[in-house]
């Protein structure tokens, strides 16, 4: 018996070291170790066997057993991984191949650069207000400290609008300086971006529509050093930390004294270059204190409330800031262009 | 304004270079917006003497020169020039001379001009750069030769006065003194803290009689002419200025005429005073009268032009005629010709507003009209018509009478404004002393006592103490006040609300793949036609700009669909497959014709796109935008929208309430604006989205039981709209329903015609505890019943 067992093991073993499958493996299982199987034969047989024979018999049998069952085990698990290996290997993809792109929209590149004009002021605790751009010439001029005879006003400046009294298309952001300060309570610190209108041909460098951005701080003491400061502030977070700002007197007819920011040129650091026409600087922004009689105007009194304002043209910047040369592909919305920001 | 260095030079001293100088006024308050150089471009051409001349060999119009350029070895050039003998002395273009040819710059090579060497090219002044206007003594055509002997291998430049930079200026137009060479040289001598050399007039006044009893002047609209200088020269010569006067002309830009104009051209440059002089004989009774023109008067100005006057316009007249247009141009029939005898040298104040609207009227921008309408002083009348005549004395072309006409009757004088320094400081956050603060007022000639100061009538801008304390930030220096940042009181920085609903919508719709677009305000009113928008429509009454840059300029938009179609059409012409646009705008809308009041400005969304798209796919666009903005909205069928697709068009309505329409735009608009393929789109109240928009969020407890889900599919007449039968099912489903999905739709095959299968999955569910089968039949009951009833759908079998 003791050899039928022995046989029995040798042969299994070797059937399983040549199996070709997980079926195979089962079968052997089922053929030695199932009900009608060859080990559980001999074991069955084994109440034949006499009273010393039989313990013996019995640990040898058990031995055999165990180790098919090993075998068997072993080869299983060999297989599946054998399996699992070859179904990975099977699912090899070409990773260089390009990624399924949700496509995503472009922000117009006026709107970032406003919105990241936007988020420096409000960082620096301005409130962002608008207002109409049909608008009265009260508010776009008279307010403004811009009387009936001025040149500004004249009709080859300035839409105006077909109705009674002086209706306009406002041709600056600053019209809301004066709507501001009719409405807020003060202190007032606040940015207006908005559209403006002015009577030029549309070319290259011209809009007859195009963006500003006004600002206007007033409180008590504030000085020419506060708008200064302020500005600086926003030149170097939206040109960089290293740029260098530089103000010039200059004339307005709604802030006095006036100065005009200059910003060192960012194609050249302020070397020289065609950007910059060769100066080193770069106009950004007018500004200067809110004139008297425009406080006086808005029922606040010049000698107790003091303030600054500025306004910058952000076709310019935007221009300036993604080398576009031709103003008139901001208008045209060509995808191609719009991708690109 | 150009201010020519060599001519600012002799009122101010300074010793900067050009380079460091317009840096230093430009920080000073006058900005220079370029500067050129003279003659700049011509380099290497010297004088030298003409020693021989031979004919050429092999060409009749070529002549061969031997040149003395006075380097000891002499030069063998060919030139065409006939107009040259020897002995004269002309500029010669050296081998790597650059001179101009034409407009344009050109490198003198050695060559052979017929086989014959060249070693260099004789000049005209053309090819120098400058015209017979600049030296009227250079021949028509020809080589320039030097009038007198001037030593060889010189630089030309140097000796024809070439040479100079002109530094152009751009000038605030509170700022009238500045647009003159004084006023530019006053601001010089403020910035260097230096002298300023105010030229020195002394007359000799040969002239016989008195310009008193020569002419007579009467001011009828003082308003318009606060006061009018004559003054009288006689035996007068007309003939070409010397050299520098003529280019000093040439280099502010001015071209010398002949000696009387460009004395009164020189005069408005340098002072800033335009001038005009008459023929005297000419003026009849040799009387002036300013006078407004009359009714249908007309004028023939210098230029040949007949001109149509009005009463606005103020004109110069005799006592029959008008002689000229007051402050703009003088007329035809009064000016100077080479033989008159006697002149008569108008200075006058016009009003400046009055100039400026003739001059437009009148279509006649003139440099006199241009100093005029910056509102000059009066007082600068004086001394610009003795320096004229002054110039007539010095260029010996004329006799000055003694005296003249002056009719001023309210004289401007020098006005006061108070000032504190304190109150000066405080504006501009620094701490500068009152004997300083009076020193910087003093640049300018302002004489301030630290209380009040005292203006030179040149500075109307100077009237309060703001006025004077950017005077004195002037030359303290915009760059040495302190940057600060205010302490004031702490405020929040903040969008409203409404700005932050339109963020939402542009984060949402570029994260759904659509691109924003910018279209102008205004349009054509040809626009409403593309749109097949009836004429009778509201939306054709517009707020219409008076002087637009064309038609199609003209209304402000009504409609904001164009904007974002012209779009597209430029996508769809450029061959882009797809365009996925949007655009944040405004239309506006008149609360009533004629505008009385402003128009509302109705801040609208605009979605646009072509390509790989559909119906749906925009509809699903606007109901993810939607849902990103809180708002639950409902899509109703609308056949109306004449620019719209009548079976592909939805409004938009919110708690009943329309706040837009989606859909696909009518093929014959698309056809209008040239896009061959389905156009989407939706047009969207931004300020009604708003309104009904939230962020505000609530958790809703996950569900903890299972649901229970039906499928059923039904036949239904093909106009029965998905909202109907869905209407029907949430109405019988009773509060168990959680929810419904559409998951198929079919017609065809196998389907009657005029009716289509529609399937649904229909989700129960109850928060407490897992339904049982039972609990969902009398609702599902109740659905199938009412779906047959209500909406005649036949139920299919599964």
């Amino acid at each position: 018996m003791k050899e039928e067992l022995k046989k029995i093991q040798e042969s299994t073993l070797k059937k399983l070291s040549e199996v070709k499958g997980l079926e195979e493996i089962e079968n052997i299982r089922v053929e030695v170790l199932g009900k009608k199987g060859g080990l559980t034969k001999i074991l069955k047989s084994m109440g034949s066997l006499s009273q010393e024979e039989r313990p013996i018999i019995g640990q040898y049998a058990n031995e055999v057993r165990k180790a098919i069952e090993e075998k068997l085990e072993k080869t299983k698990e060999n297989f599946l991984a054998f399996a699992k290996e070859k179904k990975l290997q099977s699912e090899k993809i070409d990773v260089t191949m390009p990624g399924k792109k949700t496509k995503l929209g472009h922000v117009h590149p006026m709107t970032q650069v406003i919105e990241n004009i936007k988020n420096i002021f409000i960082g620096m605790g301005y409130e962002v207000v608008e207002g109409p751009e049909v608008e009265t010439a009260y508010y776009n001029f008279e307010a403004l400290n811009i009387p009936k005879e001025h040149p500004a006003r004249d009709e080859q400046d300035t839409f105006y609008i077909e109705g009674e009294g002086e209706i306009l298309l406002r041709t600056q952001t600053s019209p809301m300086q004066i709507r501001t300060m009719e409405t807020h309570s003060l202190p007032i610190k606040i940015i207006a971006p908005g559209r403006v209108y002015r009577s030029d041909e549309v070319d290259a460098t011209h809009s007859p529509v195009f963006h500003q951005l006004e600002g206007m701080v007033i409180d008590k003491g504030i000085t020419m050093g506060d708008l200064k400061g302020a500005l600086a502030v926003f030149a170097k977070e939206l040109f960089g930390q290293d740029t260098k700002v530089r103000f010039r007197p200059h004339h307005f007819p709604f802030t006095e004294p006036s100065a005009e920011m200059d910003v060192s040129c960012f194609a050249c650091q302020g070397k020289g270059c065609r950007v910059c026409k060769d100066s080193g600087w770069i106009e950004v922004l007018g500004c200067g204190m809110v004139h008297p009689k425009v406080l006086e105007r808005c029922n606040i009194d010049p000698k107790v409330y003091s303030g600054f304002a500025f306004g910058m043209g952000l076709e310019r910047i935007a221009m300036q800031k993604y080398s576009i040369s031709d103003l008139r592909l901001l208008y045209e919305n060509d995808v191609k262009f719009l991708e690109q920001f | 304004m150009d201010l020519p260095i060599k001519w600012l030079k002799e009122y101010v001293d300074y010793t900067a270079s050009t380079k460091d100088y317009i840096e230093d006024i430009t920080k000073a308050g006058q900005k220079v917006e370029s500067v050129r150089e003279l003659a700049g471009d011509i380099t290497g051409v010297i004088s030298g003497k003409v020693l021989e001349i031979a004919p050429h060999p092999d060409a009749d119009k070529l002549v061969i020169t031997k040149i003395d350029v006075g380097s000891g070895e002499n030069l063998q050039i060919v030139t065409g020039a006939s107009n040259l003998t020897v002995g004269d002395i002309v500029p010669v273009a050296m081998i790597g001379a650059t001179v101009y040819h034409g407009d344009s710059l050109e490198k003198i090579k050695k060559g052979k001009l017929r086989g014959v060497e060249s070693a260099g090219m004789l000049c005209s002044i053309e090819e120098l750069g400058f015209t017979r206007h600049d030296y009227p003594e250079a021949p028509e055509n020809g080589i320039y030769i030097f009038q007198e002997e001037v030593p060889l291998g010189e630089d030309v430049k140097k000796l024809l006065e070439m040479e100079d930079e002109v530094v152009e200026f751009e000038i605030t137009n509170n700022r009238p003194d500045c647009y003159s060479i004084i006023g530019l040289a006053r601001e010089t001598a403020a910035t260097y803290g230096v002298p300023l050399k105010y030229p020195e007039i002394t007359l000799k006044e040969e002239g016989e009689g008195n310009s008193k009893d020569i002419i007579d002047v009467e001011i009828l609209n003082p308003e318009l002419c606060p006061r009018y200088i004559g003054r009288v020269v006689k035996n007068v010569k007309v003939e070409p200025s010397p050299l520098w006067l003529r280019h000093r002309l040439t280099a502010a830009g001015v071209r010398p005429i002949n000696n009387i104009v460009d004395i009164t051209n020189y005069v408005m440059l340098e002072l800033g005073q335009p001038m005009h002089a008459f023929d005297i004989d000419t003026i009849d009774e040799a009387k002036i009268i300013v006078r407004n023109a009359k009714e249908n008067e007309k004028i023939t100005t210098l230029d040949g032009q007949e001109r149509q006057l009005d009463p606005s316009m103020l004109v110069i007249s005799d006592c029959n005629k008008a002689v000229a247009v007051a402050g703009v141009m003088g007329g035809e029939n009064s000016k100077v010709s080479p033989g008159a005898k006697a002149i008569l040298f108008e200075s006058a104040n016009f009003n400046g507003a009055n100039v400026r609207i003739t001059a437009k009227k009148l279509g006649l921008r003139t440099d006199a009209s241009a100093k005029y309408e910056k509102n000059l002083d009066p007082n600068l009348a004086l001394d610009a018509v003795n320096r004229a005549v002054q110039l007539v004395e010095m260029l010996n072309c004329g006799e000055v009478c003694k005296g003249m006409v002056d009719c001023y009757p309210n004289k401007r004088e020098k006005w006061e404004v108070e000032y504190s320094t304190e109150g000066i400081n405080k504006l501009l956050g620094t701490d500068i002393s009152e004997k300083d603060m009076i020193d910087y007022l003093k640049l300018v000639e302002v004489e301030a006592d630290g209380k009040k100061a005292l203006i030179p009538t040149f500075r109307p801008d100077l009237v309060a103490e703001c006025d004077l304390a950017e005077e004195v930030a002037r030359f303290y220096g915009y760059d040495n006040i302190e940057t600060t940042l205010a302490a004031g009181t702490p405020t929040v920085g903040k969008k409203t609300y409404s700005q932050q609903v339109e963020d939402k919508i542009l984060s949402t719709l570029v994260s759904l793949g659509l691109s924003e677009a910018k279209c102008f305000s205004f349009e054509s009113p040809k626009v409403f036609d593309k749109l097949n928008i009836p004429k009778e429509s509201k939306l054709r009454d517009t707020v219409k700009i008076t002087n637009p840059l064309g038609e199609d300029y003209s209304v402000m938009r009504t409609v904001s669909l164009n904007g974002i179609l012209t779009s597209l059409a430029v996508n769809s012409g450029r061959r882009n497959p797809e365009a996925k646009l949007f655009e944040m705008g405004k239309v506006y809308i008149p609360k009533s014709l004629p505008l009385k009041e402003l128009p509302d400005e109705i801040p609208t969304l605009t979605l646009g796109m072509y390509g790989k798209v559909d119906f749906y796919d925009i509809k699903g666009i606007c109901e993810e935008l939607f849902e990103s903005l809180g708002i639950k909205e409902e899509y109703i069928p609308e056949k109306d929208i004449t620019y719209m697709h009548p079976g592909r068009t939805a409004k938009i309505t919110v708690n009943g309430e329309e706040i837009g329409f989606v859909g696909q735009i009518h093929p014959d608009v698309a056809e209008n604006y040239a896009i061959n393929t389905g156009v989407y789109t939706a047009v969207l109240n931004v300020a009604k989205i708003t309104e009904f928009s939230s962020f505000e969020k609530h958790y809703e407890e996950l569900a903890k039981f299972p649901s229970t889900q039906r499928d059923i599919a039904m036949l239904v007449k093909d106009e029965i709209t998905v909202k109907e039968i869905e209407d029907v099912i949430k109405e019988n489903g009773g509060k168990l329903l959680e929810s419904i999905k559409l998951f198929d739709v079919y017609k065809g095959n196998q389907i009657q015609e005029g009716f289509k299968s529609v399937a649904y999955s229909i989700t129960f569910r109850a928060k407490d505890r897992t339904l049982t089968q039972d609990e969902v039949v009398s609702p599902m009951n109740k659905i199938l019943k009412n779906l047959e009833s209500k909406l005649g759908a036949q139920l299919r079998d599964k």
